[in-house]
């Protein structure tokens, strides 16, 4: 912990290091949680006793645009062995781009005992650290989860148009191009599509991944973050900001950065994200 | 289906009777595994820009040489060593396509992603092995065109 110490976070213990989930693989009150986007990896090889959650199967409504319902999550965590009590790690590919949105999810239930693994599954196999291919099995449990907190850390269009109407601050995490709108999505994909490229009014540019080091996959201290949220782009603490993406997902990881990492107190993520703003009737866009 | 090459054909028909998630990720596995890089005589990196698949995050690089028969071989490079759809639909292409009739290559659809991975793939990823397809569709069109 105190390496995170040391990089200046408002909160590191939300983070471990590699050596610490190499130390804690056997510990029972321990779970390891991978979670991609390529659909393959964990099936190729995992962290020993690691479980997976998959973002299209075990994170959303099998029918509405919604994540999973309160008896969902219990479910899931019934699946995963998990108590309240239990310490969730989570990791994954892309520099940990979809961890930190399971870890999302699992905050609107409130499973606060969560924490990323820094770097990922990059740095886990830079590491040459073990790999498995076999799934392990934990006895099922009954968890009982509270309600989903949708108001804490997720934002809903008529609240962003608010808040584009009253000029706070707003971070598009995706792509120049996409931000720009040249780029809109690809032709059989409409469904994470929108009929309008451009970005939410308002909103700064900074993609997600500025956030982190591409050689390890592990986040930037604190003092570079600072450089690009709050120098660069004149964000402060004490800010009530809206993250988004195309579906909410990139926006977790910077979601994660700006709660966690630099702390500040009033962050949310707009899910619905680009592929509903840029399909919505009259509402304003920019280029 | 289409008038595919048959190797394709014939590896479409084993993905559509593939039931379950985990089964279709062991099936792709054994087709990663069987990635074979680019090799030295063919390119080495860095490898050129326009060889490169646009939007792929797993960093894809195409390449498309005339084969004596006339018909085309394909090679591929995957630079994120995390790619492994990347690597394992550049396997099934170069298992398929090369030395297969062109004007049937020229004729296959991006849309053979979402038979061989399924629909629950990421806007990201599926750009990506979509492009990887389009790219030797077009070198196929290409190759027809220099023909006629």
């Amino acid at each position: 912990m105190d390496e995170f110490t040391h990089r200046g976070y408002a909160h590191p213990e939300v983070l471990v290091s590699t050596d610490w989930v190499a130390a804690h693989l056997n510990d029972p009150g321990i779970r390891i949680i991978e979670s991609n986007e390529d659909p393959l990896l964990y099936t190729s090889g995992h962290i020993p006793g690691a479980v997976e959650v998959d973002w299209t199967k075990d994170l959303n409504d099998p029918l509405r645009r919604d994540y999973l319902s309160r008896e969902g999550f219990e479910a899931l965590m019934s699946r995963l062995g998990v108590t309240p009590e239990t310490t969730l790690v989570f990791y994954g590919d892309k520099n940990n781009w979809w961890a930190t949105y399971a870890f999302w999810v699992f905050q609107l239930f409130g499973h606060r005992n969560a924490k990323i693994m820094d770097g990922g599954r990059l740095k886990w196999e830079l590491e040459k650290r073990p790999l498995t291919r076999e799934k392990p099995s934990y006895p099922p449990t009954t968890y009982q989860a509270p309600e989903r907190d949708d108001a804490t850390i997720r934002a809903f269009r008529e609240q962003v148009l608010a808040h584009v109407q009253t000029g706070k601050p707003l971070v598009d995490v995706r792509s120049p191009a996409e931000y720009s709108g040249e780029r809109l999505h690809m032709p059989d994909y409409p469904n994470e599509g929108a009929l309008r490229g451009g970005h939410i009014p308002g909103a700064v540019n900074v993609p997600w991944s500025r956030a982190i080091n591409p050689e390890d996959g592990t986040f930037k201290p604190a003092e570079a973050l600072r450089a690009i949220y709050e120098q660069e782009q004149g964000l402060r603490p004490d800010d009530d900001v809206i993250v988004y993406c195309r579906i909410g997902e990139r926006s977790s990881h910077t979601w994660f950065v700006l709660r966690y990492l630099l702390g500040y107190q009033r962050v949310r993520n707009y899910d619905g994200s680009w592929t509903e703003w840029g399909n919505l009737v009259n509402v304003p866009i920019e280029r | 289906m289409a008038d595919y090459p048959s190797a394709l054909s014939e590896i479409l028909a084993d993905f559509a009777f593939v039931t379950s998630r985990s089964e279709r990720a062991e099936l792709l596995i054994d087709w990663a595994d069987r990635f074979k890089s680019v090799p030295e005589e063919i390119a080495s990196p860095p490898y050129p820009e326009d060889h490169r698949v646009p939007f792929c995050e797993s960093e894809a690089f195409v390449w498309a040489c005339p084969r004596s028969d006339g018909t085309l071989q394909f090679y591929f490079a995957v630079e994120n060593p995390q790619g492994l759809s990347a690597m394992a639909l550049a396997a099934i292409l170069d298992a398929t396509l090369s030395g297969a009739p062109v004007e049937q290559v020229a004729t296959v659809s991006p849309d053979i992603v979402l038979q061989l991975f399924g629909h629950d793939i990421s806007m990201g990823k599926g750009q990506g092995l979509m492009g990887m397809v389009s790219m030797v569709q077009a070198a196929a069109r290409a190759h027809l065109r220099e023909k006629a």
